[in-house]
């Protein structure tokens, strides 16, 4: 085991499969020279070179339609898009093409890629940089959508999706990159897809969560443990597509009481889906309706104290929890 | 009406081996019958779902595509059945798709607009207008990195020249050198809007500002197209980079089934008829004692026969199995 930060257990993840597989090659927004504009691909190009890591024009669907080309072709790309905003201007690809393929060849074509992004906000980038989109891409079948809250899990899901047949929506939030932690040093260390991880165990509520959210669930968790003796247990999804919610409803089931949380708006959102399995699955062992802690309904406003007010707090996690009780 | 052949060419010895040329014409015929039987089976409800018919642009597939090798890669625009029967792909399975039926070529899961045959190279057909060239590209950069050489021929409509992945694909394809044919099958319209009012340039020079090579070309003249292509072909094949063809066409149905062709008169197409890509090399071959009144009705009679026998096939096809409904919506190791 090795501590560090999520952005060097990315960078690892990338540089074991490199060496791995010569199948494998990087492309995208300044990954190369510049080093990532979140620095995970630091040092690859000087490492492996502008044949296997490449930088791209500033052309999101151009590039992402290339990778999916390159896949059909026999190669197992990584496209970075900078950041899920950007993304957008990449759906179609994403969604009509590599989604869509192995179904309409009817099994003919396959399309093994990851396509890496950053997201979430809380960095006074205002409406169009401060996207938490994961629960759009996990609206799509034949897509898997993966978001690690951890260094270890963000090493074993990326060499896990690189092994993938299929394109991985592999989605990193901004404000994890940072986070410390141990991460195996074992080149075969791989993380399922589909397997929830329960971060903290608990008998009075579980708090659901996925990305950046799983750390201020384990902070309210803290808190609720601390100030108000109530024991929440803490599931990180890990992955919205496969999702796990085998897990989940196990969890429920023991506690009576179910908060999910997430960076995304309420409204349409992924939450959703999670509260209405869980009502469909496990009504009868609920004490108290599925409460969900989401950003406000607004486009993220630049200012701090804005931002802040619009986004998901712990103290927001703690309340939902006690209006239960 | 007159004719005035589009098949150019200088007088006296043929361009091609006489198997070739009469391979070429009856393949373009076979084409033209097999959109008519599609037509018609569509308006018997047969075939649902948006119909795009091919018919008067067939010496564009014909053309181009025998130019490539077996081992290069077609991708194309949603109006692609030609394309797909030129690359070798079993035109009964094409047509069993139109009917959306198991023995498909996929299974009744794509129809018209989506037709695919890896084994043929056959990469599709692309209902997102322009989505497939980005893709192209991406096969020619596997072509490169992997040394294998093939080349892809990327086919789409003037439609495709507005959108941004367009310009996408072509500055990549210079960055990366890819072995890439863009070839662009101009029939004056996107749709219902005529090209002239959709573009403020020609298309080559756009292609050229990318620094490729750009031609434009008779799309009408099936000899002039594999010529063109084949230079194209050698271009890619010699690590050069991509190159660009336009070949100037023209459809005579509507876009698709359901087009009430309110934006072009009637004397445009019979206009357009009088310089046909089959009846010009029809008229060229004849010319050279290659093909006379009684072959050319003993290729019309196999043509017949051939299309005849797609549609029996289409009719036996059994219905996919609603068992299938959730196979292949992600591939799982193993799976195949």
């Amino acid at each position: 085991m090795t501590e560090m930060r999520m952005r060097d257990a990315l960078r690892e993840a990338l540089r074991e499969e490199l060496k791995r597989d010569s199948r494998v090659f990087l492309m995208g927004e300044d990954i190369g020279a510049y080093g990532g504009s979140y620095a995970v691909t630091k040092g690859l190009l000087e490492e492996f070179g502008p044949e296997r890591v490449r930088d791209t024009p500033i052309a999101e669907s151009g590039i992402i339609g290339a990778g999916i080309g390159a896949a059909l072709g026999g190669l197992r790309p990584m496209v970075e898009l900078m950041t899920i905003n950007f993304s957008l201007l990449a759906l179609d690809q994403i969604v009509n093409t590599a989604a869509k393929l192995h179904y309409m060849t009817n099994g003919q074509m396959n399309v093994p890629m990851v396509v890496r992004m950053a997201s979430g906000g809380g960095s006074q980038l205002a409406a169009t940089h401060s996207h938490s989109l994961e629960g759009l891409y996990a609206h799509f079948p034949g897509l898997k959508v993966v978001c690690p809250s951890n260094p270890a899990d963000a090493k074993g899901l990326l060499k896990r999706a690189f092994r993938d047949d299929n394109t991985v929506v592999f989605i990193e939030h901004t404000a994890n990159y940072g986070f410390r932690g141990e991460v195996p040093d074992d080149p075969d260390y791989l993380v399922e897809f589909g397997k929830a991880n329960i971060l903290r165990e608990g008998s009075d509520v579980t708090i659901v969560g996925y990305s950046g959210s799983v750390h201020q669930a384990l902070r309210a968790a803290a808190m609720l443990e601390e100030q108000d003796e109530v024991s929440a247990e803490v599931v990180d999804l890990r992955t919205l597509r496969p999702l796990d919610m085998d897990t989940v409803i196990k969890s429920v089931k023991k506690t009576n009481r179910a908060v999910i949380v997430e960076d995304a708006w309420k409204f349409g959102g992924f939450g959703g889906e999670l509260s209405a399995q869980i009502m469909e699955r496990a009504f009868d062992w609920l004490d108290a309706p599925v409460a969900r802690v989401c950003s406000k309904d607004v486009p993220m406003p630049y200012n701090r104290d804005l931002e802040f007010a619009a986004l998901p707090s712990e103290e927001d996690i703690v309340e939902a929890v006690l209006a239960m009780f | 009406m007159t004719l005035e052949t589009a098949v150019t060419g200088a007088p006296g010895e043929p361009e091609l081996p006489a198997e070739q040329l009469e391979r070429f014409l009856y393949e373009m015929a076979f084409i033209r019958r097999f959109e008519e039987k599609a037509g018609e089976m569509y308006t018997r409800g047969k075939i649902r779902g948006f119909l795009h018919l091919y018919t008067g642009q067939e010496a564009c597939a014909v053309g181009a595509i025998h130019a490539l090798e077996e081992r290069d890669k077609v991708i194309a625009h949603y109006r692609d059945h030609g394309h797909a029967i030129a690359k070798g792909v079993d035109p009964k399975r094409v047509m069993a798709e139109l009917y959306g039926r198991a023995d498909g070529t996929s299974g009744g899961r794509g129809g018209s607009m989506h037709i695919y045959d890896t084994s043929k190279g056959m990469m599709g057909g692309y209902a997102i207008v322009t989505a497939h060239l980005p893709v192209a590209v991406g096969l020619g950069l596997a072509s490169s990195m992997k040394g294998e050489g093939f080349v892809t021929l990327c086919i789409f409509g003037d439609g495709s020249v507005g959108e941004g992945e367009f310009h996408e694909a072509l500055n990549l394809s210079v960055l990366w050198k890819v072995p890439v044919i863009f070839f662009c099958e101009n029939n004056l319209y996107g749709m219902g809007v005529s090209f002239a009012e959709s573009l403020s340039t020609e298309i080559p020079k756009l292609a050229a500002a990318y620094n490729m090579p750009a031609v434009s070309i008779d799309g009408m003249d099936v000899l002039e197209v594999h010529r063109e292509t084949k230079k194209a072909v050698e271009h890619c094949r010699s690590g050069k980079g991509p190159y660009f063809i336009e070949a100037m066409t023209y459809r005579y149905r509507g876009h698709s089934m359901s087009d009430p062709e309110l934006y072009r008169l009637k004397d445009e197409i019979e206009e357009y008829r009088r310089r046909d890509a089959i009846e010009s090399l029809r008229l060229y071959m004849q010319e050279r004692g290659l093909v006379d009144e009684q072959r050319w009705r003993q290729i019309e009679e196999r043509v017949e026969r051939d299309v005849e026998e797609c549609v029996a096939f289409a009719e036996a096809s059994p219905q996919p199995g609603i068992e299938t409904l959730f196979e292949h919506v992600t591939k799982e190791s193993g799976d195949d």
